[in-house]
């Protein structure tokens, strides 16, 4: 058999070769193994000079929290940034993805990054992988012509909004909005809304928890707020504490290297015939 | 038209998470007292402690109407006890006739799963732990419900109890004082809310002892 | 010549899982639905709320379907899900009052005892494998007690301050859980229930813009005549969504 069939690495895209399978294995009632999930609360608003941005930092896998304090809201240029929700792997991987095709565009033409051309690169990329890339994005920025606010779902389809909510909260996020947002809020009223609304994801859907993150996004300029919020501190801590008593005994100190036992082969085809 | 929901299922998971500890006199029988289903909150203040006897109390956690169902069962059962024999149930009583209820919907369970804690006839503390279709067993301390994976290691590290096999018999109870098994129970809760979701809003701990039953709450995380 | 089975009408199908549909006497699946209905306790006593449609699938197919109903002297009843077996729930309970009203004895049934009813009615349906496909919420108050509780499809049941069902778990509970408190007022507490139905109406497919808010205290129920809410679509950025950013269809 020729060798060099294997040794051609991967031109491009994800590799499709156990799909078979997989199918095989799924036919025969096999589960697959879950993934992390960022059961979620994210949310963005326009505000009169800019964008506002938030998210929870709750991942879960299943019904158990396996990070309290992530991050959500992704770089993607330095006047753009985006909010991730579905499985994390695949939010981290996309944004990553086209901010790094974003960047090279910027060298290249030597000019900001807009907003619309970060939602064509990324509704490009769901859309050929349709759905099976479970993102869906908030995604929000300032570029020359202006502050815009997109949502993105894990098929590819878009939507232009003045404040929009994703993830397992946001309906609950969504209430807050519907109830209360309106056109040309200041940045302190922008910024109390958006916490609002993440905290009402927080509370109220079990997917969310944890702290709120802000991301303030304005002309020429943007804040990151790493856990603006801490509404979730911890309820008790015994004041004596625990002690794990060390039940496992250790047999032997002594380390033998293994070269004095074995005959070790230097060089040679000894794998071979 | 379409159909929309094709198909409902008899039961649903309202989680949550109980935990029972026995001491030399005295009980610990602790339940918190969310009550979800899927991602959303129904309510945060449903108790899942019933008190069965006075020296029996019993936390479900699991499908909510099958545990309310169970409970009037026990409780209607109870009242005929009593007008029989003019008297409450002892605590292993209560578990046997509880494990029986469940053994009898052995093909259609009750989808609750129980601890039952109390204090026997020589007030002794017990703890009874159950599966969904009336395994049971008596142990010095237990958790069940959706918290259970995170909580039951960690009461095995503090509360090891000797073995079953040991020859005499040893006593199952834990050597902790009461204050320290309330303490320890707080403890144990508040790091199930941390990492799991159906577990949380408040805490609910009743005490059973010689001098009769007590009842003490803690707030814990709510998202 | 066939052969007489011994089956006679009374024993079920063998698997009673398993029927098709055409030979099933069971509601696999709900015809005209009602949408959520949302309640809360104030000052005086309960304020429920719920909207007039009654959808057939996706169809809009009825818009002036009473969902909140009086039961007895002292509750309210408002049902989500299909409306047929919320009409038959409701003759249930017109017995279940006229038969406690005969024994004339000054005694009547208050929303705690029409609440357990509820919860044994809809539990005992789910374990025949028949139930009734509604979430009720039950509001009333009796001596000065106010109760409010829910029963859903499988028998699940709790009393709270605030109940909602449906979406209205989804999209009103986080309103009511951040701005409802002991004391609101009649006024205050129509304000909040508006508030989460115009919430509902926007998000919630299924709604209308059409209500009904109900009210019930110690000197008896009001129910309201159908009415509609004040909407805003006007927001600049829904005018011409793409204006600046070409290419974002």
């Amino acid at each position: 058999m020729s060798k060099s069939v294997v040794d051609v690495p991967p031109k491009d895209g994800f590799s499709f070769d156990l799909c078979r399978r997989n199918a095989m294995l799924s036919d025969k009632g096999v589960k697959p193994p879950s993934y992390r999930k960022t059961g979620t609360t994210i949310v963005g608003l326009i505000f009169q000079d800019g964008v506002i941005l938030g998210a929870d930092t709750r991942a879960t896998e299943g019904p158990i929290v396996c990070d309290k304090n992530c991050e959500k809201i992704h770089y993607m240029a330095p006047n753009i940034y985006c909010c991730g929700a579905g499985t994390a792997a695949d939010t981290e991987a996309v944004t990553d993805m086209v901010s790094s095709q974003l960047q090279l565009h910027r060298y290249h033409t030597g000019r900001e990054s807009r907003v619309v051309t970060a939602l064509t690169l990324l509704k490009k990329h769901l859309f050929n992988y349709q759905g099976y890339v479970s993102a869906a994005l908030v995604l929000g920025g300032v570029d020359i012509t202006g502050p815009h606010l997109h949502t993105i779902y894990p098929h590819g389809s878009t939507d232009t909004l003045p404040f929009a909510t994703m993830g397992s909260g946001s309906l609950a996020a969504m209430a807050i909005f519907e109830s209360k947002y309106r056109e040309g809020l200041t940045r302190n009223e922008g910024i109390q809304l958006v916490a609002e609304a993440i905290c009402s994801g927080i509370f109220n859907d079990l997917g969310s928890g944890s702290n709120v993150d802000i991301c303030v996004i304005t002309k020429g300029h943007k804040e990151y707020l790493r856990n603006h919020l801490l509404p979730n501190p911890r309820t008790y801590v015994n004041a004596k504490g625990y002690s794990f008593s060390k039940k496992t005994e250790v047999l032997l100190t002594k380390i033998t290297p293994l070269k004095e036992k074995v005959e070790v082969i230097e060089g040679g085809d000894a794998m071979e015939e | 038209m379409t159909k929309q929901q094709a198909n409902w299922s008899p039961y649903d998971n309202n989680g949550g998470s109980c935990v029972a500890i026995a001491g030399a006199d005295y009980c610990v029988i602790a339940a918190d007292t969310r009550m979800s289903t899927g991602y959303s909150i129904l309510t945060r203040e449903y108790s899942k402690i019933c008190k069965l006897a006075d020296k029996s109390v019993m936390a479900s956690s699991g499908f909510q109407a099958d545990v309310k169902a169970l409970q009037k069962l026990l409780a209607a059962r109870h009242l005929i006890y009593q007008h029989q024999h003019n008297k409450q149930m002892s605590c292993p009583a209560m578990a046997q006739l509880l494990s029986n209820t469940l053994y009898y919907k052995r093909f259609f369970p009750y989808y609750s799963f129980n601890v039952l804690g109390g204090l026997d006839n020589e007030g002794k503390g017990c703890v009874f732990t159950y599966d969904a279709v009336g395994s049971y067993e008596r142990v010095g301390y237990s958790s069940q419900g959706s918290g259970s994976t995170l909580i039951m290691p960690f009461l095995d590290n503090q509360l090891k109890s000797p073995s079953p096999l040991l020859l005499p018999a040893q006593d199952a109870v834990t050597p902790l004082s009461e204050a320290e098994a309330v303490d320890l129970v707080k403890t144990v809760f508040a790091s199930a809310t941390e990492r799991d979701i159906y577990t949380g809003d408040k805490l609910e701990i009743v005490i059973l002892n010689a001098d009769g039953i007590r009842r003490e709450y803690m707030e814990l995380r709510k998202d | 010549m066939e052969k007489m089975t011994l089956q006679d009408s009374n024993q079920p199908n063998n698997s009673p899982l398993l029927n098709s549909e055409a030979d099933s006497q069971r509601t696999l699946y709900p015809y005209v639905t009602g949408t959520s209905v949302i309640a809360l306790k104030y000052k005086d006593g309960i304020l429920m709320a719920a909207d007039m449609g009654g959808s057939y699938g996706s169809t809009l197919r009825y818009k002036c379907v009473e969902r909140i109903k009086p039961i007895g002297k002292h509750s309210l009843l408002g049902a989500s899900g299909e409306l047929s077996d919320f009409q038959e729930l409701l003759r249930y309970l017109d017995e279940l009052i006229l038969y406690d009203n005969m024994w004339d004895d000054g005694n009547s049934l208050g929303p705690k005892e029409v609440h357990n009813y509820l919860t044994r009615v809809m539990y005992n349906r789910r374990n025949k494998f028949n139930p009734l496909w509604n979430s009720l919420v039950l509001g009333g108050v009796k001596n000065g007690h106010k109760y409010l509780g829910m029963v859903s499809m499988i028998g699940v049941n709790f009393e709270d301050n605030h109940v909602a069902t449906g979406f209205g778990n989804h999209l009103a509970r986080p309103i009511l859980r951040d701005e409802w408190h002991e004391n609101l007022s009649f006024e205050d507490g129509v304000k909040l229930l508006e508030k989460c139905m115009r919430v509902l109406l926007y998000r919630d497919r299924s709604a209308v813009n059409k209500l009904q808010i109900a009210k019930i205290t110690e000197e008896g129920f009001t129910i309201s005549q159908p009415y509609s809410l004040k909407t805003f679509w006007g927001f600049s950025a829904f005018q011409n969504p793409t204006v600046g950013a070409e290419g974002s269809w």
